[in-house]
């Protein structure tokens, strides 16, 4: 929970990373710089294939960009060894991924807390109470991942994510397997983590009406951000889109 | 995190017990060996101790060295005065003497009754000291002159009772002798199959040949006189080869040669039982390595979420200790049962066992959850390492790949060192002499278990040629396999299914469903059951809608081949699993052709005579008196005997042979010194010995050379001739002497085996003129060369087939671990599954495309697996003179057709799953 409201927590700096070697090679990500603000939900959104996942996954630590720094509540973390970013993803980082990722043999209840057993830490049982009772979960807890509708098992992911209070979650496409009233509901819990928790989030969309609960969006092209755009409805972002398009 | 593994294991619960399996046979049979070797040797001890109850110190003979291990010549025995002499001393409170020896019981067929290789024990009894004998009346009376009691398994195994008359044969021809009761040992129905019989002193003495001698004489101490001081005393007054220990000390050391049976029986199921959990081990690995490649979303989660690489390492250890000790707890129970199985299996052989009820030890407890939670935790090592090497972005990207290890590009050049170290820790092992036989074992075992994890580490690189060249092998073996169990199983199926379910006129249907119950009716049994679950379940069985073929269908078998090779590890971990146990199964066999063959080519050699005259268990001893009565049949030309016994030359103990003088005619050897005429002219001091015998000891023509007997006499010989044995061994022992000067010097003298050469050769009346002469000699037989042969390599079979039993336990295991790694592959394969059963593959082309996969996996198994067995027996027969590297063709080709059927069966069950699935839900399956 480093930094007050506004203050950057997540700083990226002339990120490049190449995939491949000499003529096979693919640059996904060209002299990218954000700064991610604190208690904000930030969006990274483009249709397809312009490096947006890549810069998420180098953002996280998942994946160590060929130059550039980034920064994460002010630790440099492109240089870190394993056992450092593993520490690091137990006090900053939380995880939301498109296809949930539940562990299949645990419960709800045990998926949410997974991240606090794996830590060694107690969990503070009225924060995850009222976890629990903001994602709307409260009566499903001893089901199983199997037994949960798409849209509950990303509340789930949702809860696992936020349980740890991380700096920052990183949100990959969060709707991109789910219908369209689940995705609404899901983008609805997004929103009132950032409000209410004060959670600063950063999700990786390629549906308008998702970046349009976003505070600023960052447009991703070609591996550069050609813009930003603070928060906009989804006729704005369209219309932004369509600009870019022509361009 | 431990909820993690756990929960993991229970979700994967069908998986988690096919990989269990192997440590759980392989605990099973470590933990019932023990059992078995705990229950004999506590049934000997109490035998022992039963001998011994009231006793406090015994008198035996004593032998003027220490006698071999396989020493057919007891200690000797002494005069009968001792006893009186013991008797008055004061601190003795009574003391009784008694003899013993073997003792034929005849049956009423006129053959010695015997069971399964127990002995035939004989002693006097003593009903007057009941506290020094062993034996308890059941009923009747102890026995008189002329009279023998016979213990109550014999006589209910053979319908005797109080009142008969018995055939007894000792040292002489048979006598008749009334039972007079029937006994029971110590309250023990029955000693290991041994047969007993109680006489009274007179009868045994006479029996035995032992007039006015004993073998033993039982003391208890005067009140207030301890064995210690009980022991000293008579010590005082002992003559010459005769010792006296107290009873405790006799007890231990009567158990000695048992006890060193029983512990060299532990090693050698223990043996056994560490290839099974080796085998047990592979498997292990290698469902691990699978389940962890399929898992690795999991994983690559865990880490996003935190975990370290220790957390990671440790889930996956936790599960495999916890696979680990609950297969050891299983194992450990499934031993009891297996031990009931070993006594049955040593029974059925011919080597039975004694046995008071199975006794269960801590030890056993202790070492079997020991032993298996061990071999599972080392088998999950690696997998475990794989699975901390998962990167955590593999939990967003699609089929994201382990990334190989650091050593992985060496692994090929480590194969071959680690295939080099074992290959020359085998032959340092093999070829360094001066090495004690702990460091022999050591390196031998050590290399072989090398060799094995090199091979099955580099065979990852042979399965790609290996299947290719496996393809056809597969395809065209499966399709003859299917051709012959065509008639008599799949086309009965397919009729009875027919007429149960089929289409079509009633009339045909009932006709099919005859014709089909005709050929097979255990079919009919299966379709009935499967009718049964129709009417439980609603379930619908499909209809037998093609007539069965046989033919193979190249699309299916094409897939599933590609499919071997598509992961060679995976394939090669699961062959190597296989190979291990064709490659013992096959050193066995070709160690068995390769002892077997030289040993008829001496027989063929040395073996001139017309007729051999052996026990009726080809090995005994028999008495010398039955040569003597083949002697008298009309028409022997010649004839000669071996006897054996113990002797001390250069302070060793060897075995003495010695040969009568018609030895030179019924015998022929290669003579290095000397000729054939020297075994009828050895005389009162002449000797033979072998050329390595000669050699070793510098000895030559006219070399003198002492012989020591067991009743302390030195025989000053001279070598007489030298000879050269084949490689197959001769009847000789290592000094060979005459048989006159033989019986001056050995108590009890008998014959090992009659060599006869006849008028006419074998014909059936000479054969019959000798067996008419054998007739009071039951235990005796005359056979010719050919059955000679066989009788004694019947041995040999017998072993082979404990052998092969035992080793079918690991093969056991090896199709566990195939039907494994076909499950899980064709979990791990659903959607493709899916995606081929929605472009058309029916249900029969995808169990083709499984089984076939099975097949080639199974072949490149044994092909390995042979390879590397001959290899093996190649050096140890280059080692072991003995032995000829021999191929054994038709059990080779047998082990071939057992893989196939392996790969076939194997595949069953992974098959039935693979077509079972819904193509729609497989392609939907994550």
């Amino acid at each position: 929970m480093a930094g007050h409201d506004g203050a950057a927590v997540v700083v990226a700096d002339d990120l490049t990373r190449v995939f491949g070697e000499g003529d096979t090679a693919v640059a996904a990500l060209r002299g990218v710089g954000v700064e991610i603000p604190a208690g904000r939900l930030t969006a990274v959104m483009w249709p397809s294939g312009s490096g947006k996942s890549t810069l998420m996954h180098i953002l996280a630590g998942l994946d160590k960009p060929t130059s550039g720094t980034v920064h994460i509540a002010g630790t440099e973390i492109t240089a870190l060894g394993d056992t450092a970013l593993t520490k690091l993803r137990r006090r900053h980082i939380g995880f939301v991924f498109q296809f949930f990722n539940l562990l299949p043999m645990l419960t709800a209840r045990e998926n949410i807390l997974l991240p606090l057993s794996i830590a060694g830490d107690r969990p503070d049982t009225a924060w995850v109470e009222d976890l629990v009772q903001r994602v709307g979960l409260a009566d499903r807890l001893r089901h199983r991942p199997a037994e949960l509708s798409g849209g509950q098992q990303q509340r789930v992911a949702i809860a696992r994510a936020l349980v740890s209070r991380p700096t920052v979650v990183f949100a990959d496409e969060p709707t991109g397997n789910l219908d369209s009233a689940s995705s609404g509901e899901i983008l609805e819990l997004m929103r009132t983590s950032v409000e209410a928790f004060g959670q600063t989030t950063v999700m990786v969309t390629h549906d308008a009406q998702a970046a349009a609960m976003a505070d600023q969006i960052f447009f991703l092209a070609d591996g550069k951000i050609v813009q930003r755009l603070p928060r906009s409805n989804r006729h704005d972002i369209l219309a932004a889109i369509e600009n870019l398009n022509v361009r | 995190m431990i909820r993690f593994a756990l929960r993991g294991l229970l979700a994967r619960k069908f998986r988690t017990v096919l990989t269990a399996l192997g440590v759980v046979l392989g605990v099973a049979l470590v933990s019932g060996t023990f059992v078995l070797t705990d229950s004999i040797s506590t049934a000997f001890d109490s035998i022992f101790k039963e001998t011994y109850r009231n006793a406090d110190a015994a008198i035996t003979g004593k032998s003027a060295f220490s006698l071999g291990s396989d020493s057919t010549t007891g200690p000797p025995s002494f005069d009968q005065s001792l006893l009186k002499t013991v008797t008055a001393l004061p601190e003795v409170g009574s003391a009784g003497g008694s003899v013993n020896g073997d003792a034929h019981l005849i049956g009423e067929d006129g053959k010695s009754i015997a069971f399964g290789g127990a002995p035939n024990l004989g002693f006097s009894v003593n009903p007057a000291l009941p506290q020094f004998n062993a034996l308890s009346l059941v009923s009747g009376a102890w026995p008189g002159a002329g009279e023998v009691v016979i213990d109550k398994s014999t006589a209910d195994k053979k319908d005797l009772s109080v009142g008969q008359s018995i055939g007894v044969q000792a040292r002489g021809p048979v006598q008749r002798l009334r039972i007079s009761g029937i006994v029971e040992f110590g309250g023990v129905s029955s000693i290991g199959g041994a047969t007993i019989a109680g006489f009274d002193l007179a009868t045994a003495q006479r029996l035995f040949g032992k007039q006015g001698r004993l073998d033993e004489i039982l003391i208890a101490a005067a009140p207030e006189v301890t064995p210690q001081q009980l022991v000293a005393s008579v010590q005082k007054m002992l003559p010459p080869g005769t010792q006296v220990r107290t009873a405790s000390e006799q007890a231990s050391k009567d158990a000695s040669n048992t006890t060193s049976f029983i512990s060299f029986l532990q090693s050698f199921l223990l043996a056994f039982g560490g290839i099974a959990l080796f085998v047990g081990s592979f498997v292990i690995a290698n469902s691990l390595s699978i389940t962890i490649a399929q898992r690795s979303r999991e994983f690559a989660t865990l880490r996003t979420l935190g975990a370290s690489r220790r957390q990671v390492l440790r889930s996956v250890i936790l599960e495999a200790l916890t696979v680990g000790a609950a297969a050891s707890v299983v194992g450990l129970l499934l031993g009891l049962a297996l031990a009931k199985g070993l006594f049955k299996l040593f029974d059925a052989v011919g080597l039975t066992l004694p046995n008071n009820g199975l006794v269960f030890q801590a030890r056993t407890v202790i070492t079997a959850l020991l032993v298996g939670t061990v071999v599972a935790l080392l088998a999950s090592l690696r997998p475990a390492l794989r699975a901390t090497r998962v990167p955590p972005i593999a939990a967003v990207r699609e089929g994201a790949k382990l990334p190989p290890g650091r050593f992985h590009r060496y692994r090929g050049v480590g194969a071959a060192v680690v295939i080099a170290a074992g290959f020359a820790a085998l032959l340092v092992g093999l070829f360094v002499s001066g090495l004690g036989t702990p460091a022999v074992l050591t390196l031998m075992l050590g290399g072989a278990l090398l060799v094995f994890v090199g091979v099955a580490i580099f065979s990852s690189r042979l399965v790609r040629p290996l299947a290719a060249a496996a393809n056809p092998v597969a395809r065209w073996s499966v399709v003859a396999l299917s051709a012959l169990v065509w008639p008599l199983f799949t086309l009965p199926f397919w009729m009875i299914r027919y007429g149960v379910w089929g289409p079509g006129p009633a009339g045909r249907r009932v006709g099919a469903f005859l014709l089909g119950s005709l050929l097979n009716p255990l079919v009919l049994v299966v379709v009935l059951l499967m009718a049964l679950r129709r009417g439980v379940t609603r379930w619908q069985p499909e209809w037998p809608a093609e007539f069965p073929g046989v033919l193979a269908e190249r699309s299916a078998t094409q897939i599933g081949g590609e499919n071997s090779r598509r992961d060679p590890q995976r394939t090669a971990a699961t062959a190597a699993a296989l190979m291990i146990g064709l490659a013992l199964v096959t050193l066995v066999a070709a160690l068995a052709a390769g002892i077997i063959k030289p040993f008829e080519d001496a027989v063929d050699a040395i073996f001139t005579a017309d007729y051999a005259i052996t026990a009726q268990n080809n090995f005994d001893p028999i008495p010398v008196s039955a040569a003597a009565a083949a002697a008298k049949t009309p028409g022997v030309e010649s004839i000669a005997s071996v006897r054996t016994g113990d002797g001390q030359v250069f302070g060793k103990t060897i075995q003495v042979t010695a040969v009568d003088p018609q030895a030179s005619d019924v015998f022929s050897l290669d003579w290095v010194h000397g000729s054939q005429a020297v075994l009828g002219q050895l005389g009162a001091d002449g000797a033979v010995v072998s050329d390595g015998y000669a050699d070793d000891h510098d000895l030559t023509i006219g070399s003198p050379i002492a012989v020591r007997t067991p009743t302390g006499t030195t025989l000053d010989l001279k070598i007489a001739g030298v000879f050269h044995p084949p490689p197959g061994g001769s009847p000789f022992g290592t000094v060979t002497i005459s048989s006159s000067r033989f019986d001056q010097n050995y108590e009890q003298p008998r014959n090992l085996y009659t060599f006869v050469r006849m008028r006419g050769g074998v014909t059936d009346a000479n054969t019959s003129a000798l067996n008419a002469s054998l007739d009071s000699f039951p235990n005796a037989k005359a056979v010719t060369r050919e059955q000679f042969k066989e009788n004694q390599i019947n041995g040999v079979k017998t072993i082979l087939n404990v052998l092969y039993v035992l080793l079918a336990l690991s093969v056991v295991v090896s199709i566990i671990g195939i039907v494994n790694t076909l499950v899980l592959t064709v979990f791990e394969r659903t959607r493709e599954l899916g995606m081929l059963r929605a472009i058309g593959m029916t249900r029969r082309q995808t169990r083709r495309m499984i089984r076939h996969e099975s097949v080639v996996t199974a072949l490149i198994g044994a092909a390995l697996g042979i390879v590397l067995g001959l290899v093996l027996a190649g050096l140890l027969s280059a080692r072991l003179d003995f032995v000829e590297f021999v191929l054994p063709v038709p059990q080779l080709i047998a082990f071939a057709v057992v893989s196939l059927v392996v790969g076939v069966l194997a595949a069953v069950l992974p098959a039935r799953r693979a077509a079972r699935l819904d193509p729609l839900k497989a392609l939907q399956y994550e």
